[in-house]
C-alpha cells in the first residue's frame, strides 16, 4: 500500500480538484512524521469522492491540507485550474469561500453562545455583505437545511441537538455558495436515524447546487451510500482508487478486501463477509519498508518489503497500489 | 429461550433527578439472559441501554433511583446489602466499557490493574496472580504478554487496551459479561478482532454476554436474542434471527432501513426517521415512538402499548406492527 504514483489521475483540466504527490509532515519529539506521504487523487465537477480508511491513515489530514489548513510539505494541488499549493494566504482566504469544510463534531465547531441566524451567515459578514441581505440569506439557508427560521433562527448553538448543529454547519458552508464541499466525518458523531437525515440532506444539496464533494469517513457503508469514486488509504498512502461500486464489489487491494470483510453485517446468519485481519496498525513513526500494509497482509511476499508498489490499473478504471492485486 | 435463567430483570425503572426534572432513563424494562447465552441490547442515544446496564451492575450515582427487580441467579441485586453485592459485582458479573483508554488507570502498570481483582476476590498470591495474568493476556490475544504487563495503558493501542479490559473482566471467571459499546471507539479491522474475541470467550467459558450497541450490525451476527430499546422502553424483543429477518416494530424496521450497508445502492436516499428522540423528562403519552412514526393508529397515544407475542420467541410493543409473523398469532389484542 504504499501506493504512490499518479496512474489513476485523469488528464489535467478534467477535474475540479487535483492533488499530486501530496505530503504533510508533523514535527514531533524524535523526528518528523509523515501523516500523508505522497498521495494523489482527483475529483471531477459534480462528483463525490469518498476517502475511507482507519485512524492514522491520513484521510482527515488530506482534507485539511487541500484547504491548506495544515502545512504542505510537498506536492501540488490544483483547484479549478489554479495551482494553489503556494498561492499567498490572502488568495487562499478568497478560495476557501468556494471550498468549504464540514467537521465531525458540529457542536464543538459552532460558538455555543451565538444565535443560529448569525452563525449561518458569519461567512457573509466577513465578506462584507449588508445586514439586510444577510437576514434574507439566513432565512433561505436555514430553510434549505431543514431548520425553519421561525423556530430556529433565534436559538443559540448550545440549544441545538447534534443533528441540528450539523445542519447549521452545513448551512454556514452553503451560505457562501461553495463549489467544493469537504466533509470530514460529518455523521460519525450522530445516531443512525439522524445520520440518515444528514446524509440525505448532503445528497440533496449536492444535486441542487451542483456541488463537488470530498467525503471523508471511516464507515464503509456511509461512504458507499454517497460516493461516485472511492479512495482507500492506509498509513498515509493510497491503496486503491476507483468507482465505488466496482471497488466494493470486487476490491483489488488486499487491504480493501480486509476492510470490507471486517464490517459486521446486519444479516443474522452471516457475521462477516470474510476472515479477520490480524495484527495492529504499525507505528506511523516507523512504517514498514516497501508496502506499508505488508506487515498485516495475508498475501505479502518478499518483494513487498523491498519495493514500494505504485498505482496501476487492475481493471478498467480501477487502480491499486499492490504487487499482487486480487483478481 | 434456551438454558436456565441467569439474569432476569423485571419492571426495572431507573429515574435520575436533574435540574431539568426527573429523567426517566429506564421506564419499565424486562430482560432475560440464560446461562451462556448472548443477548444484544440495541438502541440510539437516549434509549436507556447504558443506564439499564449500569443499574444491573450497580454503577449508577447514588441519587439515581432504581425500582423493580434485578434477579441474578435468583437473588435480587437491588435489595442486597453492600457486602453481598460485592460478592457478585466484579466477580460473577463483569463489565467492559466503550473507551478502554478511560477505564484503565493511566498511572498504574497493566500488571497491577489486572491482578488487583484476582488478589482481592480470589486471594491469589503475587506469583500465581502474575501467572494468571500472563495466561489471560495470551488467551485474549495480546502478543508478548510479559512485556505488556510492565507497560502503562498509554503504551498500548486502543485494540490492545480493550483486550486488556476483557482479560480484566475475565479474571474471576464471571458468569455474565456486560459489554457496553465495546468496539465503538475502535477501527473496523480492530472492532472485528474484538468482536471475534468476545464470541470466543462466550463459547469457550460458557459466559453469558450482554452486548450493548447502537450498531444493529454489531449485534446481528453475534447474539442469540436481542432487545431493541427506545426512550427507556422495550420496543421489540426476540430471537436475533427473527427480529432481524422480520422486524415487527415500526422503529426497528425504520432503524434497519436508515443504516447504510456496504451494499447500499449509491445516491439512493436512506430511509428517514423524521424528528428526534423523545424527551426523557416529559415523554409523549403512549408509545414513545409515535410522534416519529408514519403508521400510527388511534390507540398509539393511550398508555402502553405492552409487549405482545408475535412469534415463537418474538414480542413487540406496537399496535400496528409490520406484519403478523408466519405461524404466529397476535396474542392479547
Amino acid at each position: 500500500m504504499a501506493g504512490s504514483g499518479t496512474a489513476h489521475l485523469r488528464a489535467e483540466g478534467d477535474s475540479l480538484l487535483r492533488v499530486e504527490g501530496l505530503q504533510v509532515e508533523y514535527r514531533m519529539r524524535g523526528g518528523t512524521f509523515k501523516a500523508v506521504d505522497g498521495i494523489s487523487f482527483d475529483v471531477g465537477k459534480g462528483e463525490t469522492l469518498g476517502i475511507v480508511g482507519e485512524s492514522g491513515c491520513g484521510k482527515s489530514t488530506t482534507g485539511r491540507a487541500v484547504l491548506r489548513l495544515d502545512p504542505i510539505a510537498a506536492g501540488r494541488i490544483c483547484y479549478a485550474g489554479e495551482w494553489i499549493e503556494s498561492v499567498p494566504e490572502r488568495r487562499m482566504r478568497e478560495l476557501r469561500r468556494e471550498m468549504q469544510m464540514i467537521f465531525q463534531d458540529p457542536v464543538a465547531s459552532l460558538n455555543p453562545r451565538r444565535a443560529v441566524k448569525d452563525l449561518v451567515v458569519e461567512g457573509l459578514t466577513i465578506k462584507g455583505v449588508a445586514a439586510r441581505e444577510r437576514e434574507t440569506a439566513a432565512q433561505e439557508v436555514l430553510a434549505q437545511v431543514g431548520l425553519p427560521g421561525v423556530r430556529f433562527a433565534g436559538l443559540v448553538a448550545r440549544q441545538l441537538s447534534g443533528g441540528q448543529a450539523q445542519r447549521v454547519a452545513i448551512g454556514r458552508a452553503l451560505a457562501l455558495s461553495p463549489r467544493l464541499l469537504i466533509c470530514d466525518e460529518p455523521v460519525s458523531a450522530l445516531d443512525v436515524s439522524v445520520q440518515a437525515q444528514i446524509l440525505n440532506l448532503i445528497e440533496r444539496l449536492k444535486q441542487e447546487f451542483d456541488l463537488t464533494v470530498v467525503f471523508i469517513a471511516h464507515d464503509l457503508g456511509v461512504v458507499r451510500a454517497v460516493s461516485d469514486n472511492v479512495l482507500v488509504m492506509y498509513l498515509g498512502k493510497v491503496c486503491e482508487f476507483g468507482d465505488a461500486v466496482e471497488v466494493y464489489d470486487q476490491p483489488a487491494h488486499p487491504y480493501t478486501r480486509a476492510l470490507l470483510d471486517s464490517v459486521p453485517l446486519t444479516d443474522p446468519d452471516q457475521g462477516f463477509a470474510g476472515p479477520a485481519l490480524g495484527g495492529d496498525l504499525p507505528s506511523p513513526l516507523e512504517p514498514p519498508t516497501g508496502c506499508r500494509f505488508r506487515s498485516r497482509c495475508p498475501t505479502a511476499q518478499d518483494r513487498c518489503s523491498l519495493e514500494e508498489p505504485v498505482m496501476r490499473e487492475v481493471r478498467r478504471g480501477q487502480f491499486a497500489a499492490c504487487h499482487f492485486p486480487l483478481t | 429461550m434456551t438454558g436456565e435463567p441467569l439474569l432476569q430483570v423485571r419492571g426495572l425503572h431507573t429515574y435520575i433527578p436533574t435540574s431539568r426534572g426527573v429523567v426517566r432513563a429506564v421506564d419499565g424494562v424486562d430482560l432475560d439472559i440464560g446461562r451462556g447465552q448472548a443477548l444484544g441490547v440495541v438502541g440510539e442515544s437516549g434509549s436507556g441501554k447504558s443506564v439499564m446496564a449500569r443499574a444491573v451492575m450497580g454503577l449508577l450515582p447514588a441519587h439515581a433511583r432504581s425500582t423493580g427487580q434485578v434477579l441474578f441467579d435468583g437473588v435480587d441485586l437491588l435489595t442486597l446489602g453492600r457486602r453481598q453485592r460485592e460478592q457478585v459485582w466484579g466477580r460473577r458479573i463483569a463489565m467492559i466499557f466503550q473507551d478502554p483508554g478511560r477505564s484503565l488507570n493511566p498511572v498504574v502498570r497493566i500488571e497491577r490493574q489486572l491482578t488487583e481483582g484476582m488478589r482481592r476476590h480470589l486471594g491469589l498470591s503475587r506469583t500465581s496472580a502474575h501467572e494468571s495474568a500472563l495466561r489471560l493476556l495470551t488467551e485474549v490475544g495480546v502478543p508478548d504478554p510479559e512485556r505488556r504487563l510492565r507497560n502503562y495503558p498509554h503504551e498500548l493501542s486502543g485494540g490492545m487496551r480493550q483486550r486488556v479490559m476483557i482479560a480484566m473482566a475475565l479474571t474471576c471467571g464471571p458468569e455474565l459479561l456486560i459489554a457496553d459499546e465495546p468496539t465503538t471507539a475502535l477501527d473496523v479491522t480492530i472492532q472485528r478482532q474484538v468482536l471475534d474475541l468476545l464470541r470466543r470467550v462466550q463459547t469457550s467459558h460458557g459466559t453469558a454476554l450482554m452486548l450493548i450497541s447502537h450498531d444493529l450490525a454489531v449485534v446481528a451476527g453475534r447474539t442469540d436474542r436481542v432487545s431493541v430499546m427506545y426512550a427507556g422502553r422495550l420496543a421489540e424483543v426476540g430471537a436475533t434471527r427473527e427480529v432481524f429477518r422480520a422486524p415487527q416494530h415500526r422503529y426497528t424496521q425504520a432503524l434497519l432501513g436508515a443504516t447504510p450497508t456496504v451494499d447500499h445502492r449509491r445516491h439512493t436516499p436512506l430511509n428517514l426517521i423524521p424528528g428526534a428522540m423523545a424527551s426523557p423528562v416529559d415523554p409523549p403519552p403512549g408509545c414513545r415512538f409515535s410522534p416519529r412514526c408514519e403508521f400510527t393508529v388511534p390507540g398509539c397515544t393511550r398508555p402502553g402499548p405492552d409487549l405482545v407475542r408475535v412469534g415463537d420467541d418474538h414480542e413487540v410493543a406496537c399496535l400496528n406492527p409490520v406484519s403478523v409473523a408466519p405461524g404466529g398469532e397476535l396474542v392479547g389484542r
